[in-house]
């Protein structure tokens, strides 16, 4: 049995967990617990104090595991320890809240010095009425025309399935890359 | 799509980078204590701006430029007021004014609106895809490179700049669209800078070997970097920390196994 891991990240309340748990086949473990500060909980209820844990079983060989990372920078010791070995990873950003796009940024970079694996950038929220458009998240975020930068709604399943496979075609381009 | 905030988080150099680079046309509105700002946009040039009600009108622009005197509008009928080419035109026709006075004193007018723009740190913004705002007035179109410069050299906040810009270790590369360059006027400083720029050598090297602080450096870099002249390069690899091997992209895993999880997620 062989497993592999991709990792969600993002700024607090991006929608790490709601990504997980709208494509993983388990309960999303998270440990969570009620937030301490009221300038989070204005925000919402509830948020991640450890990491949320996906599965999905591809076949009886395969399975694929997603870490949420917590996204507060309190918790960024976690971060280095989820990277390891990942595949790849997928930045969460609520493009609804440009007061949260520098700390994405600030994390992408972090965790790119963690691993040099490729990665996609979610312009999540796209739900949303005051949602940026993703051609305008990649000048805000400063991203060059490579990397991917995706619409996402993160509570539908498709949208999800779309970001995943985006990252997958962007793992194996560079796998084939480096073959040659 | 929406494109709302508040200069907090999003400042004015930053919005107008944002529209110099996706080529925008439409009015970015900013309502503030100061007041309210007006800006339209024409394929990622400024086209016209005013701040409050009245101020972007032809016949405001030039008596306060004191290009012509208030009698002097008198003699015109006021749906000759109502429009402003019209009135421009009527201007001229008068010999009250040239052209070239007209276009100038409007150009400063938008200068004047656009850095006053930039001394506001708080403003809730809103871009809109129409130009309602630019009904009856004269556009006059203005390459935001410079004024976007001109903002960066204007900004006090040492606090931002930290923020903007919180790792010095990162080369710098030039921009992969060098005409851009030739159509801004760049202080000694900022061509020192420039003439640095190679891809490989880092904000900090720069900052040592032109003997510059930390702020300077940070402000020139900042501007060049948001007038879209140059591009943060990829930060060096950090040596992994003890116990994270540096793994080159999906090493250790094999192309079937991506290929599996493709094909299951593509069936899903
Ligand atoms: N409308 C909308 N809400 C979302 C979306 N994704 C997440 N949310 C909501 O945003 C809030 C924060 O999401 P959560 O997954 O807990 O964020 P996390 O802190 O990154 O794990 C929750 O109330 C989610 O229901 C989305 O695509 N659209
Ligand atoms: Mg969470």
């Amino acid at each position: 049995m062989q497993a592999v891991k991709i990792v969600v990240t993002g700024p607090f309340a991006s929608g790490k967990t709601q990504f997980i748990r709208t494509i993983s086949e388990i309960e999303v473990v998270s440990t969570e617990r009620r937030i301490s500060t009221a300038a989070e909980r204005a925000i919402k209820d509830q948020t991640t104090v450890a990491m949320d844990f996906g599965r999905i079983t591809i076949d009886k060989d395969l399975v694929l595991y997603l870490f949420g990372t917590p996204g507060q920078r309190r918790f960024d010791f976690m971060w280095e320890i989820l990277a390891e070995g990942m595949l790849g990873f997928i930045v969460m950003v609520d493009s609804t809240r440009p007061e949260t796009f520098r700390e994405a940024r600030n994390i992408l970079d972090t965790f790119r010095r963690y691993a040099q694996t490729p990665f996609v950038v979610a312009a999540n929220k796209q739900d949303l009425e005051d949602a940026w458009d993703p051609e305008d998240l990649r000048i805000a975020l400063r991203l060059d025309g490579r990397v991917k930068v995706l619409p996402c709604v993160a509570t539908r399943r498709d949208s999800v399935k779309t970001v995943v496979l985006e990252l997958l075609y962007s793992i194996l381009e560079e796998l084939s890359a480096s073959q040659r | 799509m929406a494109l709302k905030g508040n200069l907090r988080d999003f400042n004015t150099t930053q919005l107008l980078n944002l529209i110099h680079l996706a080529r925008k046309t439409g009015t970015l509105t900013v309502e503030s204590r100061n007041g309210t700002a007006r800006l339209c946009f024409k394929d990622g040039k400024l086209i016209y701006a005013a701040l409050d009600r009245q101020d972007g009108r032809l016949a405001d622009v030039l008596i306060r430029a004191g290009k012509i005197r208030p009698e002097q509008l008198k003699a015109f009928d006021l749906t000759h007021l109502q429009d402003d080419k019209v009135l421009g035109l009527k201007l001229i026709e008068a010999g009250y004014v040239t052209q070239q006075d007209i276009l100038n004193s409007l150009r400063a007018q938008m200068l004047d609106v656009v850095y006053r723009l930039f001394s506001w740190n708080e403003g809730v913004f809103r871009f809109e895809p129409d130009l309602q705002a630019l009904q009856n007035r004269i556009p006059v179109p203005m390459d935001l490179e410079n004024i976007i410069m001109e903002g960066a050299r204007r900004l006090r906040e040492v606090e931002r700049l930290k923020e903007e810009l919180p790792d010095l270790d990162i080369p710098v590369r030039l921009t992969s669209r060098p005409e851009a360059i030739r159509k801004v006027q760049l202080s000694t400083e900022e061509w020192r800078v420039i003439s640095q720029v190679n891809g490989r050598n880092t904000i900090e090297q720069i900052m040592r070997r032109l003997n510059m602080d930390e702020i300077q450096i940070r402000r020139i870099i900042y501007g060049l970097l948001q007038a879209g002249l140059i591009e943060l390069g990829a930060p060096p690899p950090a040596t992994p920390p003890p116990g994270v091997p540096a793994r080159g992209p999906g090493s250790g895993v094999s192309r079937s196994v991506v290929e599996k999880l493709i094909n299951y997620f593509r069936r899903l």
